[in-house]
């Protein structure tokens, strides 16, 4: 068995024994996808909310709103059912408290809370409910996905190990 | 004009190295003056990487960290970072505020504060070199405070810079000290527009 890391921008298909890693999500989202009557796993690494305020940028993985449908159609390429797959998401942090006090406007230090949110609704949008999330607040983590037992595992530093 | 970090030509490439040392040359002094004892500076490095190799730089995505985080306003569009390995973090507090802390669990409010100012201080006299050298007007904003996986603290200027292409331009230095064996780094992001003004403003564009 091998563990497959997930970069920055980037998603991956396993079926087991492959498990799934990608490290250190800071304001990025990991979304994790499993269809678990065939054992078809997926992570993806989201860096951004959405595709359109980027129109030249061809890496789909680079964002919520791309990078989900391709998971998906990369899952159901190997098996996976849309109608059976369900999501763990993890990640989305404010690394830095906002600096200027807490202006609305300033969206690069509310870019975790956007890309959560943008994860959420295109979830919804595609009728993947999402079973479990650890999101948001302030600290780094990894995150880890078997397609065995469909436990999404966040690892932070100074915290106990979290199984969801 | 360059429309994007790949299209910096080497010229280009070593007036940002350039600089970045004055920028960080300041900086050490500025830190050298503080901590009392000698600090020495790397090379500067003008790196040009996969978003996934940016932490390298600074001993990997899981590696602990401390890190200060200023935007850079006005003319220029950009970030400084100064990440402290926690060794390092523990000697500038111990030095600024009379040896009480030993490990990362007696880091308290104080401390913490302790580490922006430096990372403010720093961050300043690298912004203000920069100014001098281009006359453009920058100003830095609040600096902020936090502990964390370096990944994690990376993702903020990576998502900011990274919105367009698979790579992202960074100025990194390494700032150490002799007397222990300390590492602690300076790390300056900008727009590819803020670049240009720059270059534009010695003469290269």
């Amino acid at each position: 068995m091998s563990q497959l890391v997930v970069g920055i921008s980037d998603l991956k298909v396993a079926l087991p024994p492959d498990t799934l890693i990608t490290y250190a999500l800071g304001s990025c989202v990991g979304i994790c996808l499993l269809d678990p009557a065939v054992h078809v796993s997926g992570l993806s690494h989201i860096m951004l909310p959405d595709s359109k305020m980027s129109p030249n940028d061809r890496n789909v993985m680079k964002f919520a709103d791309s990078a989900i449908p391709e998971l998906l159609r990369q899952m159901e390429m190997k098996g996976a059912n849309r109608s059976r797959i369900k999501a763990k998401i993890a990640g989305g942090a404010q690394m830095f408290e906002l600096a200027g006090g807490n202006n609305p406007n300033n969206t690069t230090w509310q870019i975790g809370q956007r890309n959560v949110a943008a994860v959420e609704a295109c979830l919804r949008a595609l009728r993947i409910p999402i079973v479990a999330k650890d999101v948001l607040l302030n600290f780094g983590r990894t995150v880890s996905f078997d397609a065995v037992t469909g436990i999404m595992t966040v690892k932070a530093l100074n915290k106990s190990v979290k199984e969801l | 004009m360059n429309q994007s970090y790949e299209s910096l030509n080497p010229m280009h490439m070593d007036v940002l190295r350039e600089i970045g040392n004055i920028g960080a040359g300041n900086a050490a002094t500025s830190l050298s003056m503080m901590l009392g004892m000698p600090v020495d500076m790397t090379l500067p490095k003008v790196n040009l990487v996969d978003f996934n190799d940016v932490a390298e730089a600074v001993g990997g995505p899981e590696n602990m960290i401390y890190g200060v985080l200023l935007g850079l306003e006005g003319d220029v569009d950009g970030m400084i970072m100064f990440l402290l390995d926690k060794n390092f973090a523990h000697m500038v507090v111990n030095i600024l505020m009379g040896g009480t802390y030993e490990n990362f669990e007696a880091m308290d409010e104080m401390a913490l504060s302790a580490i922006k100012e430096v990372g403010n201080i720093l961050s300043g006299a690298y912004a203000n070199s920069i100014a001098e050298l281009t006359g453009l007007f920058i100003n830095l904003t609040t600096p902020s405070v936090s502990i964390d996986m370096a990944g994690a603290l990376l993702s903020v200027p990576i998502i900011k810079f990274g919105a367009v292409g698979d790579k992202v331009l960074f100025i990194e230095e390494n700032f150490k000290s002799d007397a222990e064996s300390v590492m602690s780094h300076m790390i300056l992001f900008a727009e590819v527009e803020s670049l240009n003004l720059i270059l534009g403003k010695l003469g290269l564009l």
